[in-house]
Order: C-alpha cells, then sequence, then structure tokens
C-alpha cells in the first residue's frame, strides 16, 4: 500500500516539531526516516500511524494509503502495524496471547475462528523463530526476542503498512545487526510497505530503499542510499551521512592558510570551510609544496578493514579522523605521538545560506 | 542461613549494617505494634471463653459490625471507583491545578479525623448546606449509614490514590497505543491491558481503605447519629465499653476488629505476591 502525505505539519506548544511536509511512499518499500533527535522524524511516524494528528492549516492536509483517505481514520481503523522502541509488549501476557491480541479484539464478526487464530499465531512465531518460548512471559525473553515478538504481533493483524519508531535502538550491536538483516528478509518475503524510525546514519543506509534525512522539522533530502551518500544536496545531509573532518581558514591568493597549515586552492579570497571524508585524507611522511598540513596521530584503532587514526593539531578545532589501509599503516609504523602530514585526495564545499546543491567537490 | 554463609566468605554484602537496622527495626516494632498488641490480649485473659464469646456476640455489638463492615465495604468500593479515576487523571493528564489535586489526595491523612467528622457532620445535617439540598429529595446522610460510608470514604481515599498512582506511573502510555494500534476499543484496552496491570495495585489499596475504615472513629461518630443496633459502628462500641471501665469487654470486641483486619491484609498480599511473580517471569 502506498503513503502519501500532504501538508503535514505539527507543533507542540511554540515548537514547530514538524514544518508543512510532503512525502510520497511507494507500494512495497522500506523507507527509512533518518535524522537526529528533534528532527521531527518520530512525530511525522506517529503522524501516520495516526498516533499523532497533524496541525490544521491553511492549506488542507492529507494522509492517504493507497486510495484510502485516512486524515480522519483513528488509528484503530487504520490497520496499520507499529512497533515500538521499548517493545509496548502486554507484560501480563503470554508471547501468544500477545501475538494473538490484535485477532481476538477483532469485532465477532470479522474475527477468525479460535482454530485459525492459534494456527496463524503460530505460523507468525514460526516466522520471528519464537514458536519454543510462546508460553513464557515478556520478562523472561531477551530485548531481541521481545522486539521480535512486537513485531509478530504488529504483523498479525496483516497491517497495511508497518511502522517501526527506532525499533533497535534499545538492542546491543550484535543482536541489532542480526535484526536488521532478519527484518530486510522479512520485508523481501512479505512485501509490505513499511516506515521505520532511526538515528543511526548505518541502519538507515543499510536497510533502506530509499531513504528520508530529516533536521529541525523539515526534510532535507529523499534518496537512495547510494546517491544520498555520494551526492548529498546540502551540507547537513553530507555531515549526517558520516564522519567528517573540518579545514577550516582563509583564502589568500589561491591559498588556505590556517595556523601554520596551508593548501593550495583555486577559489575566491575570504573566508572557507572545507569539508573531507576520512578516506579522502592520506597520510605521509612529508608535506608536498602545495599542501602543508602537520597533524600528530593521537589515537589508533587498527579494527576492521581499515585503521582508524584520530589526529590532532594547534590549527585544528576538532580532531581529524583518517582512514588508512593497513599496508599503509605498516609502511608509516604509525604509533601514537607521531608527526606526519595529511593530504587531501579530495574535499568539497557547500555554499552557507543557501538550501540548492551549492556543491563543489574537487579532486586535490 | 544465607546470611550467615555470606558472613563467613567475608564482608561481601556490599551494603553494610544489616544486623543493626534489621535489630532497630525488629525493637521499633516491638514497642510501637507488638507491645500494644500484647496488651490487648493481657486484658483478654481475665475473661473465659464464654464470657468472650457472649461480649462479642451480644446483639448490639454484632449490629455493629453489620454497620461498620456494610459500610466500610461501600465505601471501599466507592473509593475504588473513584480513587483509580483520580489516580488516572492526575498520572495521564496535564491540567492547571494539578499539584494542588495531588497535594489534596493526602489532605484525609493529614486533617484530624474529628475535624473530618465535625465538619461532614455539619455539612450534611438537617440545616447543612449539602442537608439542606438532600433533604428535600428524601434523601438523607447525616445520622445513617450513608453518613458513616461517606465518612469512611474521605478518611480512606488516599490509600487507593496513593497504591494506584505510582503503578500507572509505571505503565507506559505506548502499551495503551500498541492496544489501540491492534484494533482495540477503548473499553477493550482499558479491560484486557491496563487493568490487568492496575489489579494488584487497586485491590491492595481497597483492601487498605477498607481495613482502615473498620478502625475509624472519629471522623465517624459525629455523623453516624449512633443509633443503638441501626448506626453504631464497632469502633463506638470499644470506646462505649472503655468508659463503662470494662477494659477486658473493651479488648474482646478490639480483638474482632483486629482479627479481621489482620486475616484481611495477609490475604491481600499473598494474593499480590502470587500475581506480582507472574509479571516478572515467575522469576520476582
Amino acid at each position: 500500500m502506498s503513503i502519501r502525505l500532504e501538508n503535514i505539519a505539527k507543533h507542540f506548544g511554540n515548537t514547530q516539531a514538524l514544518e508543512p511536509v510532503n512525502l510520497d511512499i511507494y507500494e512495497g518499500e522500506l523507507v527509512g526516516l533518518l535524522g537526529p533527535s528533534g528532527s521531527g522524524k518520530t512525530t511525522l511516524l506517529r503522524i501516520i500511524a495516526g498516533l499523532e494528528s497533524a496541525d490544521r492549516t491553511a492549506q488542507p492536509s492529507r494522509i492517504m494509503f493507497g486510495e484510502r483517505d485516512v486524515t480522519q481514520v483513528h488509528v484503530r481503523d487504520r490497520r496499520i502495524g507499529f512497533v515500538f522502541q521499548h517493545y509496548a509488549l502486554f507484560r501480563h501476557m503470554s508471547v501468544y496471547d500477545n501475538v494473538a491480541f490484535g485477532l481476538t479484539v477483532m469485532p465477532k464478526k470479522e474475527r477468525p475462528s479460535n482454530g485459525e487464530i492459534r494456527a496463524r499465531v503460530f505460523r507468525l512465531l514460526e516466522m520471528v523463530q519464537l514458536e519454543h518460548l510462546a508460553k513464557r512471559y515478556p520478562a523472561q525473553l531477551s530485548g531481541g526476542q521481545q522486539q521480535r515478538v512486537s513485531l509478530a504481533r504488529a504483523l498479525a493483524v496483516k497491517p497495511d503498512v508497518l511502522l517501526l519508531d527506532e525499533p533497535f535502538g534499545a538492542l546491543d550491536a550484535k543482536v541489532r545487526q542480526d535484526l536488521r538483516r532478519w527484518l530486510r528478509r522479512l520485508h523481501s518475503e512479505l512485501n509490505f510497505t513499511s516506515v521505520f524510525v532511526t538515528h543511526d546514519q548505518e541502519e538507515a543506509l543499510e536497510l533502506s530503499d530509499r531513504v528520508v534525512v530529516m533536521s529541525n522539522g523539515r526534510i532535507e533530502q529523499i534518496d537512495a542510499p547510494d546517491t544520498l551518500y555520494h551526492s548529498p544536496k546540502n551540507r547537513f545531509v553530507f555531515e549526517f551521512l558520516g564522519d567528517v573532518n573540518h579545514l577550516e581558514g582563509s583564502v589568500n591568493n589561491g591559498v588556505l592558510t590556517c595556523g601554520n597549515a596551508y593548501l593550495h586552492v583555486d577559489l575566491p579570497d575570504g573566508p572557507e570551510e572545507l569539508l573531507l571524508r576520512p578516506h579522502e585524507v592520506r597520510l605521509a611522511e612529508q608535506a608536498s609544496d602545495t599542501c602543508h598540513l602537520p597533524v600528530v596521530v593521537t589515537a589508533i584503532s587498527p579494527v576492521g578493514a581499515e585503521v582508524r587514526v584520530e589526529l590532532e593539531a594547534d590549527w585544528l578545532a576538532k580532531p581529524w579522523l583518517a582512514t588508512v589501509r593497513h599496508a599503509d599503516f605498516e609502511r608509516l609504523a604509525m604509533k601514537r605521538g607521531q608527526h606526519l602530514f595529511a593530504h587531501p585526495r579530495q574535499w568539497h564545499r557547500f555554499e552557507e545560506n543557501t538550501q540548492s546543491a551549492a556543491r563543489q567537490t574537487r579532486t586535490a | 542461613m544465607n546470611q550467615r554463609a555470606l558472613r563467613l566468605t567475608g564482608n561481601t554484602r556490599v551494603l553494610p549494617g544489616f544486623g543493626l537496622s534489621m535489630g532497630i527495626s525488629v525493637l521499633f516494632i516491638s514497642l510501637v505494634l507488638l507491645l500494644p498488641i500484647t496488651g490487648l490480649f493481657g486484658q483478654l485473659a481475665g475473661l473465659s471463653l464464654a464470657q468472650y464469646w457472649a461480649i462479642i456476640t451480644e446483639g448490639r455489638v454484632v449490629a455493629s459490625y453489620m454497620v461498620t463492615i456494610g459500610a466500610a465495604a461501600v465505601a471501599a468500593l466507592i473509593n475504588a471507583v473513584f480513587g483509580l479515576l483520580l489516580a488516572w487523571v492526575l498520572v495521564r493528564y496535564e491540567f492547571p491545578g494539578k499539584r494542588l489535586l495531588d497535594a489534596l489526595m493526602d489532605l484525609p491523612f493529614a486533617l484530624p479525623t474529628a475535624v473530618a467528622g465535625i465538619t461532614l457532620a455539619t455539612l450534611y445535617a438537617g440545616n447543612g448546606w449539602m442537608g439542606k439540598l438532600l433533604e428535600p429529595l428524601g434523601f438523607q446522610v447525616a445520622y445513617t449509614w450513608v453518613g458513616i460510608a461517606l465518612a469512611m470514604a474521605f478518611t480512606s481515599i488516599p490509600f487507593v490514590v496513593r497504591t494506584v498512582q505510582p503503578v500507572l506511573e509505571d505503565l507506559p502510555a505506548e502499551v495503551d497505543e500498541a492496544a489501540m494500534s491492534l484494533g482495540a476499543t477503548d473499553a477493550i484496552a482499558f479491560r484486557r491491558v491496563i487493568m490487568p496491570h492496575l489489579w494488584p495495585a487497586l485491590v491492595t489499596g481497597t483492601g487498605l481503605a477498607f481495613v482502615r475504615s473498620l478502625g475509624e472513629f472519629g471522623a465517624i461518630i459525629f455523623i453516624a447519629g449512633n443509633m443503638p443496633y441501626e448506626t453504631e459502628i464497632t469502633a463506638l462500641m470499644i470506646f462505649v465499653k472503655l468508659q463503662e471501665y470494662d477494659y477486658a469487654g473493651a479488648s474482646a470486641i478490639a480483638s474482632v476488629v483486629l482479627f479481621v483486619s489482620l486475616a484481611l491484609l495477609l490475604a491481600i498480599n499473598i494474593w499480590q505476591g502470587r500475581f506480582v511473580r507472574r509479571l516478572h517471569g515467575g522469576k520476582g
């Protein structure tokens, strides 16, 4: 079921939680709402669910599920499944009763027979691999298991759309990874439309067909994960989607200076801020004629495919992060306290005060 | 046993002072609670079983049990309903004056019960503010068992509110939202999701309110009218015996109240323990 939001706004007291937002979610899509806390992503999700209502504004706002206008429809009749960050399981009911709840509260006419409910609940429990725990109570389950129960419970009523509010936020890293993979698989098997909220860029990029990046109650960009990462529309998106190193200084005659550091750039005179991803920083023992960025290694984390190195210097307000191949790491014999020179492979800049794509990427 | 094992393996207990604090607690309980009760039973020693039985089954006393228990039951039920509602309003909604209402809840505890009794009697007497309104409608409150129940309800409402409130605060609003997102109507969500959580606290609070009402004296005697066989409460019977210097008789009646209260409290405790264990997955 596709979802269409038209002109949805929300304020709480004096704060504008959501500026008028338009959003189209296609049938069968898995969409992530990504943003820092306070960006309005959870509010938007709760409005889709019907747990909050949008402001009445001058222009009419509408929420459509497919051809169905659900703007005025109560949450219980919207045919949604909602998964809460803290599971919100019914603690006094067994796992079985939790999953069966949505079916047992249906009006008598629509309610499936007891045998049918039983069969459906066990099919769901099997799907979330918890059929052996059907008689347990939520307090006896781990966080990951509870969240799977909560998912099975939401799916039991065959919702048109599945909405998940930071579903893996309360779980530890390993379980989170498992559940993500598992949700992705479930989604491709059952092919429902789902929207989930997260503040974790990695989670959003890994899970979503498309990501909606939000900040301050606005949608900043909507795109597929790779497009989003490679062509962010503005500085906020660029900075939010990964680690960023800042190089701030002033340009004079094509040289950006910052303390005792300098870098040749073909930019007009004036204050300037360049942004670099960690993998765009190369480290060497020498400076070059066009680039003199002395740094000191302050921390090394050799875990993973690349070595993460933290760099500090007098001319840096915040430490830089560089990712270095293991081969280079060994060649330079890096250790803490070592003096090296940073060389940008590439840098990015965004025009201040513009919403549009005033982005430049240069290869240094 | 466990305690001794810990001692033997060295000072493994993180919080020190178990022995001392336990000792003081037991001493305090003995002085404040057990000693008077022992005194009460000491008074009974002068009675034979037949005498004891005769005192506690005397017609006027039995009538007072009926009045007391009946009024206390009505008061407790009224408090269960309205106490739950008050707790709900205090926890789930934000409104101006919420703090004030919250503080007012404890007033019946703070107010001398006699003051409450006199106030209620004045209000509901035939010429009082409320009495003037109600009596023409043929509804007499003062000097009837309705008045007794009213006074009981007044003094015991905090028990229900204060036991239900924390449990309700502990129940996240997400749980009702989950129930509604699954299609439950408000009534079903309340009955199947919210009530089961509140049940133990509500029963405990109601039970405490009931037991408190059984022993209430000051608030009731002014409004009760104290007609023998009709509006005399058990606490008054004890008082009457005391005025006649019949200490043994007073103790005999008091012991009945004590046993009933104790049995009820114990029953509630055991029942609640079972329920809570289920919520905590059979481990608590």
